[in-house]
């Protein structure tokens, strides 16, 4: 019986990968392990393997098309003695494909349409991203050319932007040179600057925490990336003990000028010990500064901004943004100084702060209530220490209500402490208890129904603006 | 590659110049015993690591430095800061906590830094200052110079998961960072015994292609033999080098300890045997390098200087108190300085 054989998921956040070559055309026989195709995920091109032998009855997918969501059928194999009229057969339901016109760049992947394919774990996540150009303030001047990218582009382009302009600027961390980044986030860096500038070093992130906290204090200016910000934890007393403390304990003769970067929250699927948000852990530390972007622009202007800061910066990132398109200001230095919350949709009826991928479920949230006739204004704070107080301050008391929003655990998070600072600055403004919507108390599931309900969901957002707005 | 001991044959020293290591060693033990006092007085409070019997090994080092050579060194510092020409004063009073002190009162004995000495700290979390050296040498092979990085740790800190993780990468990009390994044989109240399952550290740099040497930390001339050899290895960029200097602490851990750990016996016959200021003032005085006289006569100038920075640390006033919100972040970019 001839099987399909379906875009796999080669990654824990695929959705989609380019088919970028067959190294098999139909007619060919395949054993088991035989390599079938090259396919360019967001992280970078992998070898598609036969898992069945058979005979390549019909290949559905051609070569270079981009796209292509996972579990798609991309080719037909057929059992020895079948014919090519089994292939047509088999790749009937494809047909159920046609949206896909297999062309669409991936940077428009944020604002396709759901794919028909069965299984897909993520379908929150896939929803569209607000058009960055419509923001009712935005930190470029007006007329500025604007041009789609990646947030995984953004922050390489900061590097590489900052690497050029000062010799001290280096990289520093697991795979990010010669593998092109775990994330492909430094991809083209090494080629650029070199071993002395982009350094791999082994899986060791408390010594090489240190090592550049050192050399920091030598007066350079280390990125160390860090493949998430899990492993971090190796580290943490040299980020917390070395790098925030020093400057306060050397009266102020040495700083530490240091970015730790790298991907934080939870991915997919990749269970407790990888799904951790640690927003709220850093922007305890006073010595820190702690940024937490989720557009693309601000994701590189923060960058530059955090690598010229001569002060320890945690720049906490997120997997699944990686893949995300923005507009970003075609600009020779663009930066976004910290401290300075951004307001992407202005509204009179509730307040939603958020930061990083919590913004995801804000501004969906903020989308279905308009249709109801509630207008949320929706702050990305960007930063979380400094931390924009005024802002959130400004717009509470214009709309009387406020619901916070972020991935991490409840207990002493950030919505925690925006709760308190609103019960102090402005209590005589609220007209509701403000509702934190977080992830739950739990550590990160596995199965993907449990791993969703984990997570902060956007009807808990919805439903905690319509308990604040009594609507 | 291997690690090995030696026995130091003594190397030619002016006279003059094992007079300067008396008066260093003498400037710390004074100083230090002095610190003693102020604690006992209730001046200086928290936390106070004397380096009382280990002097030889900070000042056999420091002779072999040149300018732009950094040092590190874990929370038991006083004596790596004289020894690298702080101002007692300065350090005294941050031992008082006053706006004086190096650190403006707001460090403490564990946590002083001179930048313009390169005194690197001063820090109070085992091991955590061995990274950090191999940092700083990483700042000057970046920069293509040939200084190198002192970066003192404890037999204690030896057994730290870092310690190791800074050797591989310390081998691995060839940074000119001498580790010293200042055993002076207790890990707070663990013996190296109770607490180390293979005595000799001074090999444990063989799994990572690093030498080794263990070294005679009670005598000044030994530790600076050993530290030449050192640091021209790190300066001729043949990358880290190794160096256990075993060494004896007189007096308790910390202020706070009463350190039964070890008999009176033990610690007496160290200091009545081994002590390395009696052995340098023999030297001087059998070589006749110095006379009785001269040596009266450094004496008197160390408990002058030591006087007047307790003088100094007493009378020094505390921070203000917007001092608790200063120096928290750094404003100014130090940028384009880097390299």
């Amino acid at each position: 019986m001839a099987t399909e054989i379906l875009m796999p998921a080669l990654s824990p956040t695929m959705e989609e990968g380019t088919l970028a070559k067959w190294l098999v055309k139909e007619g060919d026989e395949v054993a088991s392990g035989d390599i079938l195709a090259e396919i360019e995920t967001d992280k970078a091109t992998m070898e598609f393997e036969a898992v069945d032998e058979g005979v390549v009855g019909k290949i559905l997918v051609a070569e270079g098309t981009e796209g292509v969501k996972v579990n798609t059928p991309i080719a037909v194999l057929l059992e020895e003695g079948e014919d090519a009229s089994a292939a047509e057969a088999a790749s009937k339901p494809a047909e159920t494909q046609e949206d896909e016109d297999g062309t669409k760049a991936a940077t428009e992947s944020a604002s396709k349409p759901e794919a028909k394919a069965p299984a897909k774990a993520k379908s929150e996540k896939a929803k569209s991203e607000p058009d960055a150009g419509a923001i009712p303030e935005p930190d470029w001047p007006e007329g500025t050319e604007l041009k789609s990218q990646t947030v995984r582009e953004c922050l390489r382009d900061a590097m590489a932007e900052e690497m050029r302009r000062s010799e001290g600027v280096f990289l520093m961390g697991e795979e990010v040179a010669e593998y092109q980044g775990a994330y492909k986030i430094s991809q083209g860096l090494l080629d650029e600057f070199g071993a002395k500038r982009v350094i791999d070093t082994p899986i060791t992130e408390h010594g090489f925490a240190g090592i550049a906290v050192g050399a920091a204090f030598g007066g350079l200016n280390p990125i160390v990336e860090f493949m998430t910000f899990n492993f971090a934890m190796q580290a943490i007393d040299q980020i917390i003990n070395s790098a925030a403390k020093t400057l306060y304990m050397s009266g102020g003769q040495m700083g530490c000028p240091i970015v730790f970067r790298g991907p934080n929250g939870a991915a997919a699927r990749v269970g407790a010990q990888h799904s951790q948000d640690y927003a709220a852990w850093y922007a305890q530390i006073p010595g820190l500064k702690v940024a937490m972007p989720y557009s693309a622009s601000d994701a590189k202007g923060l960058l530059k901004s955090a690598i010229r800061d001569p002060n320890p910066v945690i720049f906490l990132e997120n997997e699944i943004l990686y893949g995300k398109s923005f507009d970003v200001p075609v600009l020779d230095d663009y930066t976004v100084p910290f401290g300075k919350a951004r307001i992407w949709r202005e509204g009179g009826d509730v307040t939603i702060v958020s930061f990083g991928i919590g913004m995801t479920y804000a501004l969906e949230a903020a989308g279905r209530l308009a249709e109801d006739g509630i207008e949320a204004e929706v702050i990305d704070l960007r930063t979380l220490r400094p931390l924009d107080y005024d802002t959130v301050i400004a717009s509470v008391k214009k709309t009387n209500r406020c619901v916070t929003v972020e991935e991490g655990w409840p207990v002493s998070s950030i919505g925690n402490h925006l709760s308190a600072t609103l019960m102090e600055r402005a209590f005589d403004y609220l007209d509701a208890p403000v509702i934190n919507c977080m992830g739950k108390d739990v550590p990160m599931p596995y199965a993907a129904n449990l791993e969703k309900h984990a997570l902060v969901t956007t009807d808990e957002v919805v439903e905690a603006v319509r308990q604040v707005t009594y609507r | 590659m291997a690690a090995r001991k030696t026995t130091a044959k003594k190397p030619n020293v002016s006279g003059d110049e094992l007079k300067q290591y008396y008066r260093d060693m003498l400037l710390i033990r004074r100083f230090e015993e002095k610190a003693g006092q102020l604690y006992g007085m209730g001046l200086i409070g928290g936390f106070c690591h004397l380096y009382i019997g280990q002097e030889a090994v900070v000042v056999g080092l420091e002779a072999t430095a040149k300018e732009n050579d950094k040092r590190i060194t874990t929370y038991r510092d006083h004596g790596h800061m004289l020894a690298c020409g702080m101002d007692p004063k300065g350090v005294m009073a941050e031992l008082t906590g006053r706006q004086d002190g190096y650190s403006k009162g707001k460090g403490g004995s564990m946590h002083m830094f001179s930048k313009e000495k390169h005194f690197y700290g001063g820090h109070g979390i085992v091991g955590a200052n061995v990274p950090l050296g191999a940092g700083l040498a990483f700042a000057d092979k970046y920069r293509g110079n040939d200084n190198v990085t002192y970066t003192y740790f404890g037999d204690g800190a030896a057994n730290q998961g870092q310690v190791y993780e800074t050797f591989n990468m310390a081998a691995l990009w060839q940074l000119p960072v001498v580790f010293v390994i200042e055993n002076n044989q207790y890990a707070m109240g663990t013996s190296q015994e109770r607490s180390t399952s293979t005595q000799d550290i001074y090999k444990r740099g063989e799994a990572f292609g690093i030498p080794g040497e263990m070294v005679d930390g009670m005598n000044v001339l030994s530790v600076k033999e050993a530290g030449e050899k050192a640091v021209a290895h790190c300066r001729a960029g043949k990358g880290p080098y190794i160096l256990e200097i075993k060494t004896y602490r007189y007096r308790g851990h910390s202020m706070s300890d009463p350190a039964k750990y070890r008999t009176r016996e033990e610690v007496q016959k160290m200091r009545e045997e081994r002590d390395p200021i009696e052995q340098a003032r023999d030297m001087l005085l059998t070589g006749k390098h110095a006379s009785e006289e001269d040596l009266k006569a450094i004496d008197k100038e160390i408990k002058e200087i030591v006087n007047a920075s307790a003088e100094f640390a007493k009378d020094s006033p505390e921070p203000a108190l917007d001092e608790l919100w200063t120096d928290i972040y750094a404003k100014e970019v130090p940028q384009g300085e880097a390299v």
